[in-house]
């Protein structure tokens, strides 16, 4: 690098390939001073005007603020205050149209100026070395300012930067046509932008600094050189006029003949380039105390009476700029932010000027005529001759329009830098710098829907492992071998007193609530009793009697002779489990007053299901599919259970007392309101009914329905057809009458004074519950009936 | 007559020849590539919706791979049926069901106030993007959520809306039909 | 007050291609000019019968594609397909040989490959080159220099002769083409492959009186008139110098080594410089944008190669003037020269 610094500081310049050399149409606006505008009726601040996050709001609205006080207040990783550019009173802080080629709103603080200008306290600091790096850098960066060439990155990153800086280039290039605001600054503050550049070396310790400005600027070089005429290692380097040579790329390329490494910024080979208003809005922050807040802005365009640079309040409204200077506006008007070739139009002229607008154009139609309309690409390669970046303009064009996305990203896509100068060759009027752009949106969305996917991609397949795996720990939990485990143990023994509970409700088909409470209490006791090591001879003991037990019920069980001995088993065993595991997980909370209530409950649950359990049975004889009737018992018992849980907690708004089921018609050891249990039990009866009828109704092959649709699924007698018709008949008045039922439980639901609105809501939801349930019933029952339709 | 005879030699020589180099080349220069399943799964967008009528995108990449129509998947839109018909060497036929040009991303959003807690929608969600559990509250993951409608049915409180993602500054898209561009093709 | 939204950039160079294309027509005239003044005005009227028939073509197809038909008209490629096809062709030669060309040229090549753009071959090359192929008799018969040729012939002569295959007073191509001895006439290439065939070397041929010192006579000065239409476009940035300067300097090297070699066999640089269609090819045909090389590199590759086939073909092929058919030679190798020649892009590789 040092024979390279050796011949940079000797003023070697280097070309740059591309560029083109639209007319200049500079000095409409360059020769007049710089002029500073009367204060607008109002401003509009947006909150983030730079590359990165906004910062907090400080103040609200309706608050008076002076003028440089801090509206917003930095906090995250990149996030830069905006400040008051005036005082005033803040009307409004809301989403306004931003100065963006979308104009989508983004949060902005309105304030009326109140005509008196008045500063807040300032802080200057003219001995600034004496502050220590990191100081140095919070001023900056407190006082708001970010990149003003067009970018808006912020300041006190690129200058707090870790990477060794060679070489520190100004901008003061300005290639773009119709733009002098960096000239006229450079004529006029020549000094204090010297003065800035001091207090950004002092941070860096660059080797060198280069002042870069282009050749058509003869009085803004004068200005610089004489301001830095007595200044080591600071020089200024006219270059050729071409644009776009003032792109921080092209302008390294041209000073130093390095190129930035493609995704790399310009630090990592040792180069750091800022805008000369960035480095007046420096020293004005340091050495003045002032923060940021206004900005030289070129008003050019031959719509208006006079074109001239002005000093601009930061959200000072385009509108405000353009009636100052006599706007007359034609009909297809454009009013432009920025220049010629990157600006972007604005759908309204009230948008504010933020940090990083230089120049806003309001050309006449002649100036600059409508473009005409689109014709084929004849492969000229003028594009190619004028892309300063040396891609192949026409092949990006043929990819984009095919959308080719691929083949736009190894032609190196985002490696255009949207100057617009092949668009500005092109003899086929094709508007090629809108075409990448709609292309590179394209592909960036692209990327993250990928991404998305991906995650998703993810999610589902982690979902369905971990379905699976449940579902193999349940199908594991039906024939896990007999092992020595107290998990084990436990459990078998559960179920051992689950069947003979069942076998003996069965039997005699009464409430022996008791009797299960006494054999769940012994089991409670049990678990509670233990300890971690348990007393194999108990256990031996225990295992012995079960096993006698099984092989008798297993005997009994032969000799009954039903037609489905195993669907039986299987659904007692399925029901048993289902019973033993909510047990067991009961039974592994830690035991409070509620305990023995829900246990109550449970008991209450439990005889209800052994009662559906009996009824289905009974159907049981006549189905066809066994084991889908237990699996579907099982459900139907849990989701009875876990309705009846629901009622009950419905039920006990802060009573610790449990209520009983809906189904159960045994009374509560406990008494609780009245109205609360009514209302809690008819609508959980609804809701059991409804969702009796719509399973009955909803699944084809249920027992009431099994005939009917074997019937007519094959060819049968018209007999057999007419005993379908009634079957289907019979389903749907079950089913028109659960839906009534669900009605008649809404209705016996008084709204009591003692409800809370909590389980009023509770209430109604469930009954909302119960009424879809039952409309869907009654679809159903029609749809199904309409299916069975004898011929 | 002896030259029939050697050139017919000579030509079969050669053919065995180069066959026996085919061969070689053909097991020493393999070219291991993704399975066509793992293409067309990558292509297709990941929303598990089953509105292709099978149930998830990999069920349904394997049936393309034996198949199928490659025009099942909304929210895919004309892109995807693009390039799975570039991928599978078919025609690419408009999207079963007329589908809109554009498929607009939405999520799904819980009326906290009517949830009621049932798991019925988490138990439908294919990516598990709603968080909740049985008599908690339940919400989507909006970053999570594909849009894919399956947990608006199962609802039994109907609380379950669809909402269009809101656009931002970052999203927003330059559009070609914004400017007075003529397009020749 | 309704703005008005666009796209960046908003100013142009206002270098539309209408104004390309009839830049170069314009600075084909002085070619056109010579070859008037030494072989008669009958490429004008074959410029006439092009350019109508081209329209014609043109705007038939236009129509049966739906496409907005005088605005592509406009572009003007059209136009200048049927100059450089009308130029290529013997003056004299049967009405319906234009016609048959600019049909092939306009719909086969232009427009069913999609039009201005989509084209993969020359256009005015490959109607030319189904014309050569087609009808070699008629293709071949170039009228001689005017000062060589025994019958005058006059614009009414001209007329009833592409329209009728004889002139008002009779005569027909041949007759024309004869010399005092009843000899056809062939062009300077022509006639000096057919000698060297016949074991004259090139010092004996070129006694002939169609040849002069260094070239064929007419021809030189129609190639001169040709060279400077192309510098003229040269100058205004309307094609870029590295197919013609490539094309030129290929065949000039590989006609001073075959000189070098083969002197009494070769005619050496200025002839293969000066005769044929070498200049028209290297700066009006070659250069077409549609059909070359679009990256510089690929472009220095494309006219090299050019040159180089031209050559070959003149000395060692079938063929007396191979212009044509190294144009096309090299349209199908063009999307593997871009391919392979990308520019590099900053930021990528070297010196980053």
């Amino acid at each position: 690098m040092d024979s390279l610094l050796a011949r940079i500081s000797r003023g070697q310049l280097w070309p740059s390939p591309g560029g083109v050399h639209p007319p200049v149409n500079k000095s409409q606006s360059n020769s007049l001073p710089i002029h500073i505008l009367p204060l607008p009726p109002r401003l509009v601040l947006p909150v983030k005007q730079h590359i990165g996050a906004q910062g907090h709001l400080l103040v609200n609205v309706h608050e008076q603020v002076l003028k440089g006080q801090a509206l917003t207040k930095p906090h995250a990783n990149w996030s830069v205050p905006v400040h008051a550019p005036t005082s005033g009173r803040i009307i409004d802080i809301t989403p306004m149209p931003s100065a963006h080629p979308s104009a989508l709103p983004e949060l902005s603080i309105i304030i009326e100026p109140d005509g008196e200008d008045r500063w807040c306290e300032l802080v200057p600091h003219p001995n600034y070395r004496e502050l220590t790096a990191e100081r140095l850098v919070d001023i900056l960066h407190f006082a708001g300012i970010s990149g003003m060439g067009g970018a808006g990155f912020p300041t006190y990153i690129k200058a707090s930067t870790k990477q060794q800086i060679d070489v520190l280039i100004i901008n003061g290039a300005e290639c773009e046509p119709y733009i002098s605001a960096d000239d006229v600054l450079m004529q006029a503050h020549s000094e204090e932008i010297v003065r800035g550049i001091e207090v950004l070396r002092h941070l860096l310790q660059p080797k060198l600094t280069l002042i870069a400005i282009e050749d058509d600027k003869p009085k803004a070089i004068a200005a610089m050189e004489q301001a830095c005429a007595n200044i080591d290692d600071m020089q200024v380097r006219a270059i050729p006029t071409k644009y776009p040579s003032g792109g921080e790329k092209q302008l390294i390329q041209i000073l130093t003949s390095k190129e930035v490494p493609a995704g790399g910024i310009p630090a990592d080979i040792g180069v750091l380039v800022q805008n000369v208003g960035t480095m007046y809005a420096i020293q004005q922050a340091v050495e003045l105390g002032k923060p940021l807040i206004e900005r030289v802005v070129t008003v050019t365009g031959d719509t208006l009476a006079e074109q001239r640079n002005v000093w601009a309040l930061l959200g000072t409204e385009v509108k405000h700029l353009l009636t100052q200077q006599g706007f007359t506006p034609e009909p297809m008007q454009r009013v432009i932010m920025g220049g010629p070739m990157m600006g972007f139009t604005l759908p309204t002229v009230r948008i504010p000027v933020v940090k990083t607008t230089n120049c806003i154009l309001a050309p006449s139609e002649a100036e600059m005529p409508m473009p005409g309309e689109e014709r084929a690409c004849i492969r000229c390669s003028a594009c190619a001759d004028a892309c300063p970046a040396s891609l192949l303009p026409q092949q990006l064009q043929w990819f984009a329009k095919t959308k080719e996305y691929k083949k736009l990203e190894e032609h190196q896509l985002f490696d255009c830098i949207e100057c617009g100068a092949c668009a500005y060759v092109c003899p086929s009027e094709i508007p090629l710098v809108q075409y990448y752009r709609v292309a590179k949106a394209e592909i960036r969305e692209q990327q993250i829907e990928q991404i998305k996917s991906e995650r998703a991609k993810e999610r589902f397949e982690a979902r369905k492992e971990r379905l699976e795996r449940e579902q193999e720990e349940r199908r594991n939990r039906h024939k896990r071998p007999r092992r020595s485990t107290e998990q084990d143990s436990q459990s078998k023994e559960k179920v051992a007193e689950a069947l003979a509970r069942v076998k003996r409700k069965q039997a005699d088909k009464s409430d022996d609530k008791d009797k299960v409470a006494a054999a769940i209490a012994r089991a409670k006791a049990k678990k509670a009793g233990e300890q971690l090591e348990p007393d194999n001879s108990d256990v031996a003991q225990e295992r012995a009697a079960r096993k006698e037990q099984a092989r008798l019920y297993k005997e009994q069980k032969q000799q009954s002779g039903t037609s489905e001995p195993d669907a039986k088993d299987d659904k007692k065993a399925a029901v048993a489990a289902a019973i033993a595991r909510a047990k067991a997980k009961k039974a592994a909370q830690a035991e409070d007053a509620d305990a023995p209530a829900q246990d109550d409950k449970k008991a209450a649950v439990a005889a209800a299901i052994a009662r559906a359990k009996a009824k289905k049975a009974a159907q049981a004889k006549d189905a066809d599919a066994p084991a889908q009737d237990d699996k579907k018992a099982a459900v139907a018992a849990a989701i009875a259970r876990a309705k009846a849980k629901k009622a009950a907690k419905a039920a006990e708004a802060g009573d610790t007392q449990a209520e009983t089921s809906g189904d159960v018609t045994t009374p509560a050891p406990e008494q609780s309101p009245e109205d609360k249990k009514k209302a809690a039990v008819a609508a959980a009866i609804a809701r059991a009914k409804a969702k009796k009828a719509a399973q009955a109704a909803a699944e084809p092959p249920t027992e009431q329905y099994a005939d009917a649709d074997t019937a007519s699924s094959e060819a049968q007698s018209p007999e057999e057809k007419k005993k379908a018709a009634v079957a289907a008949a019979i389903a749907r008045a079950k089913a028109k009458k659960a839906a009534k039922a669900a009605e008649a439980g809404d209705d016996t639901n008084p709204p009591a004074p003692e409800q809370s609105p909590e389980d009023k809501k509770k209430a109604a939801v469930a009954a909302a519950i119960a009424r879809a349930k039952a409309k869907k019933a009654a679809r159903d029952a029609a749809n199904n009936s309409d299916d069975e339709d004898p011929s | 007559m002896m030259i029939l005879f050697y050139a017919l030699c000579a030509v079969g020589i050669l053919a065995l020849v180069f066959g026996v180099i085919l061969g070689f080349a053909a097991v020493r220069f393999r070219v291991e590539s993704d399975p066509i399943v793992e293409q067309i799964d990558a292509i297709l967008p990941q929303t598990q919706c089953g509105q292709c009528g099978y149930p998830g995108c990999r069920p349904y990449a394997e049936a393309i791979a034996n198949g199928d129509e490659v025009n099942k998947c909304p929210p895919g839109g004309d892109a995807t049926v693009k390039k799975l018909a570039d991928l599978m060497g078919v025609e690419a036929t408009p999207l079963a069901g007329g589908e809109q040009a554009e498929p607009e991303k939405k999520v799904a959003y819980i009326r906290e106030d009517e949830c009621i807690g049932c798991t019925k929608c988490i138990q439908a969600c294919p990516v598990d993007a709603i968080v909740g559990a049985t008599r908690q509250m339940h919400t989507v993951l909006i970053d999570e959520c594909t849009g894919c409608d399956l947990c608006v049915d199962p609802c039994p409180v109907d609380c379950i809306d669809m909402v269009p993602v809101a656009q931002t500054k970052q999203t927003w898209k330059w559009q070609l039909q914004a400017i007075p561009v003529t397009q020749i093709d | 007050m309704k703005l008005n939204m666009m796209s960046s950039p908003y100013k142009h160079s206002h270098k539309s291609l209408t104004t390309v294309m009839l830049m170069v027509a314009l600075a084909a005239v002085p070619g056109i000019l010579a070859q008037c003044y030494f072989f008669g005005t009958g490429v004008l009227i074959q410029l006439v019968l092009a350019l109508v028939c081209v329209t014609l073509f043109e705007a038939g197809v236009l129509y049966l594609r739906g496409r907005p038909v005088w605005h592509t008209l406009q572009d003007g490629s059209a136009w200048l397909t049927g100059l450089l096809l009308a130029v290529s062709i013997p003056p004299l030669a049967p009405w319906w040989v234009i016609v048959l060309g600019c049909f092939f040229a306009i719909v086969f090549v232009k427009q069913l490959y999609g039009g201005l753009g989509g084209n993969l071959f020359n256009p005015a090359m490959a109607g030319y080159v189904l014309l050569l192929v087609s009808f070699p008799v008629q293709m071949t018969s170039w009228l001689p220099p005017a000062e060589l040729m025994h019958h005058q012939v006059s614009l009414v002569d001209e007329l009833a002769m592409i329209f009728s295959n004889y002139t008002q007073s009779g005569y027909s191509l041949e007759q024309l083409r004869s010399n005092v001895d009843g000899i056809t006439m062939a062009t300077p290439l022509d006639t000096l492959r057919t000698d060297v065939s016949h074991g004259l070397t090139v010092a004996e041929s070129m006694t002939k009186p169609v040849f002069t010192e260094t070239a064929g006579l007419g021809w030189q000065w129609v190639n001169a008139a040709y060279l400077l239409g192309g510098l003229l476009l040269l100058q205004q940035r309307v094609i870029n110098w590295h197919i013609p300067v490539a094309m030129l300097g290929a065949l000039s090297l590989c006609a001073s080594i075959g000189y070098i070699f083969d002197s009494g066999n070769q005619p050496g640089l200025a002839f293969h410089l000066l005769s044929g269609a070498t200049m028209l090819g290297a700066f009006f045909i070659a250069t077409d944008p549609v059909s070359a090389s679009t990256t510089n590199r690929g472009r220095l590759i494309y006219g090299a190669a050019i040159g180089v086939i031209v050559y070959l073909i003149r000395s060692f092929g079938g063929y007396p003037d191979a212009v044509a058919f190294a144009v096309l030679l090299m349209n199908m190798a063009v999307p593997l020269i871009d391919h392979y020649t990308q520019p590099r892009t900053y930021g990528h590789g070297a010196k980053s």
